[in-house]
């Protein structure tokens, strides 16, 4: 499995990063040589094998669909945004410059 | 461990302890100095003390935090730029635990950011140095928990196991690190990794002394979804066939429905000590939130009166349990392996069974693809777990952010670690549509095969000895350039936490130039407190034999 200049700016896109032409060929040499490592696990025939996602060993946890006491509340919360104007977590525009918004 | 009474107070203790740190100040083992809280959290204890008022099992022992653990007492940073300001409103349960038994934080300790990494050079603030020898790595990712133990600074640490993060710190610092059961401990409060293998667990001088850290902390949390009902130090009949073992028989999967009609019963069996013990948790994460003066004014959980509890185990005079056989992997015993650990497991070997213990040696030809696995599993687990970190609602945020996107994209690309943006991207690629099946969905059969492997193997024998780590602590920079180069030092930690089991580190004494060397001694899923047990056991073994 090749990594391409092209995967690493896919794979940069899907992750929210943003790199340098010279950090995108650094994580690219690093991304082949770790995908090459991985890739060992092609030798084993594994067909019949059932995947296993998780070693906890409840099936599910139930419980009753009611609002618990929480530890923070919302003003505690809020106090932890980098930005907050009446009672709202504040954001730089979510299209382009804020133009049209 | 030393707990505070009246000749020998609180404040004595946090004092020295805070001295010691202040005096070991270069070693950079802690993001964040806890003094100002824990001389008044002292002083509140001690005035307990003299009143005759009960107090907790580790009434008055200072302890270092791993800076993962979040309560209101300095920022949780996770060692990372992204979090660095983050001053969480709530308390980790394990850290409510301790606190309600008087345990005292100082200090916040440093480890890879993320706890991503083997030797702590990840940290946004700098590498911690290794206890024996300063121009070494302390190991990682809890590097600043294992220095600050074997330093003498704490009697005890907290610390993450993803991988090897509590266990190989511990060996490259000759201590004990423990790395419990998947689902033991809750997880409640603790900055996410990866998490399907994600566990907490403790850096202490002694087995015993985790014991009792294990006895406090163990146990299920209404809070954390993947804790395991209660069964560290809760007599057997008590938890006999409670918890169906999905792994038990490997070769017939258990129908889902006779799985939920048991754990149903569990909850009910339970019910009555979980509810009783959540309410104290709660009045603990409630007092850490205000001043700190008030934490410990609130009257100390009376733990003997616990019901169904097992006898505690009588560790200064355990002898060796003959019974027990011993397994030593043949798969770990090559030249990748540094000649002195190899030299050191032998030794173990010869010892025990001199004491009369049996050791088996067995064929896992399946563990040397767990690296493989791990490092497909952990990084898509990271990247989903850390897509949260997007400077929006704590944390650090970019400044010359014109548009959403780009806060996400500048806050996070400045924020990460390079290594935390090394997994995340991994963890993308192997998610991703068209490579999800040949890397996500292979590795998580080849961790099924791991773990038949493992229930194989201890069908054959009561526990497993093997190293930690291939190397013993190597110098800063030494396996920075090449990512699978550090990633390769975890080979032997990571195939535990991909099964889930318990795993221990035991100092086991030093190479010719005074490294320490530590083994790691395996068992199957909850049996963590035998695991201990026997521990304790070989530790008197070895007293005698010198």
């Amino acid at each position: 499995m090749e990594i391409t200049k092209q995967s690493v700016e896919h794979l940069a896109e899907l992750s929210n990063f943003r790199f340098s032409p010279a950090e995108t060929e650094r994580l690219r040499t690093d991304l082949q040589s770790i995908v090459t490592y991985i890739s060992q696990l092609d030798e084993l025939d594994t067909a019949e094998v059932e995947p296993t996602f998780q070693v906890f060993e409840m099936e599910n946890v139930w419980r009753a669909d009611e609002i618990l006491p929480q530890d923070a509340d919302r003003e505690a919360l809020l106090a932890l945004a980098p930005e907050v104007r009446e009672q709202q977590i504040k954001v730089p525009p979510v299209l382009g410059d804020g133009g049209g918004a | 461990m030393k707990t505070a009474n009246k000749t020998v107070t609180a404040l004595r203790l946090v004092q020295d302890a805070l001295a010691k740190a202040k005096a070991l100040e270069d070693y950079h083992v802690f993001t964040f100095l806890n003094e100002e809280n824990a001389l008044k959290k002292a002083r509140a204890l001690d005035a307990r003390i003299k009143k005759g008022e009960k107090v907790g099992r580790l009434a008055g022992v200072p302890y270092a935090l791993k800076d993962n653990f979040m309560s209101p007492e300095g920022p949780t940073t996770a060692s990372s730029k992204i979090l660095e300001s983050l001053i969480s409103p709530i308390t980790a349960t394990a850290v409510a635990k301790l606190e309600a038994e008087g345990a005292i934080m100082i200090g916040r300790t440093n480890l890879d950011a993320f706890a991503h990494g083997s030797s702590t050079e990840n940290s946004y603030f700098g590498p911690t140095k290794n206890a024996v020898d300063p121009t070494r790595v302390p190991g990682g990712s809890s590097g600043g928990s294992a220095a600050a133990v074997a330093l003498g600074i704490v009697e005890f640490a907290t610390g993450t196991d993803t991988g090897g993060s509590i266990r190989q710190p511990a060996s490259f610092n000759g201590v004990y690190g423990f790395k419990p059961t998947f689902g033991t401990i809750s997880r409640y409060g603790v900055v996410a990794m990866a998490s399907s293998t994600d566990c907490v667990g403790f850096f202490a001088n002694t087995p015993e002394d985790i014991d009792l850290l294990m006895t406090i902390t163990a146990g299920r949390d209404p809070r954390d979804h993947t804790t395991l009902p209660d069964f560290y130090g809760v007599s057997p009949e008590n938890t006999a066939d409670v918890v169906p073992d999905q792994f038990a028989d490997v070769t017939s999967a258990q129908p889902a429905g006779a799985v939920l009609a048991q754990s149903d019963a569990v909850t009910s069996q339970l019910g009555a000590a979980t509810t009783a013990q959540s309410a104290d948790i709660q009045s603990a994460g409630t007092d850490t939130s205000q001043p700190a003066g008030n934490v410990s004014s609130q009257p100390a959980e009376d733990s003997s009166s616990q019901p169904a509890n097992s006898p505690a185990i009588p560790f200064a005079s355990l002898a060796l349990d003959k019974s027990k056989k011993c397994g030593i992997i043949k798969d770990f015993d090559n030249d990748a392996v540094d000649p002195e650990i190899r030299r050191a497991l032998q030794k173990q070997c010869k010892l025990l069974r001199q004491n009369g213990v049996e050791i088996i040696e067995l064929e896992m030809p399946m563990l040397k693809y767990a690296l493989a696995v791990y490092y497909i599993i952990v990084p898509a687990e990271v990247a989903s777990n850390l897509s949260r970190h997007d400077g929006i609602r704590y944390g650090y945020r970019a400044e010359d952010a014109r548009e959403l996107g780009e806060v996400y994209r500048l806050t996070r690309t400045a924020g990460f670690m390079p290594e935390n943006r090394r997994r995340i991207m991994i963890g993308n690629f192997v998610l991703s549509s068209g490579f999800y099946d040949a890397y996500f969905l292979k590795a998580q059969k080849v961790r099924t095969l791991i773990i038949r492997e493992y229930a194989r193997a201890f069908e054959q024998c009561d526990f497993l000895l093997t190293p930690v780590a291939p190397n013993p602590p190597f110098k800063f920079g030494e396996k920075t350039a090449d990512p699978v180069a550090m990633y390769l030092e975890d080979v032997m930690s990571v195939p535990v936490n991909l099964a889930g089991l318990p795993g221990l580190t035991i100092p086991v004494g030093t190479t010719k130039t005074g490294l320490p060397i530590g083994l790691q001694l395996v068992g199957p899923r909850r049996s963590d407190r035998e695991l201990l047990a026997f521990a304790g056991a070989i530790a008197t073994m070895r007293k005698d034999a010198k």
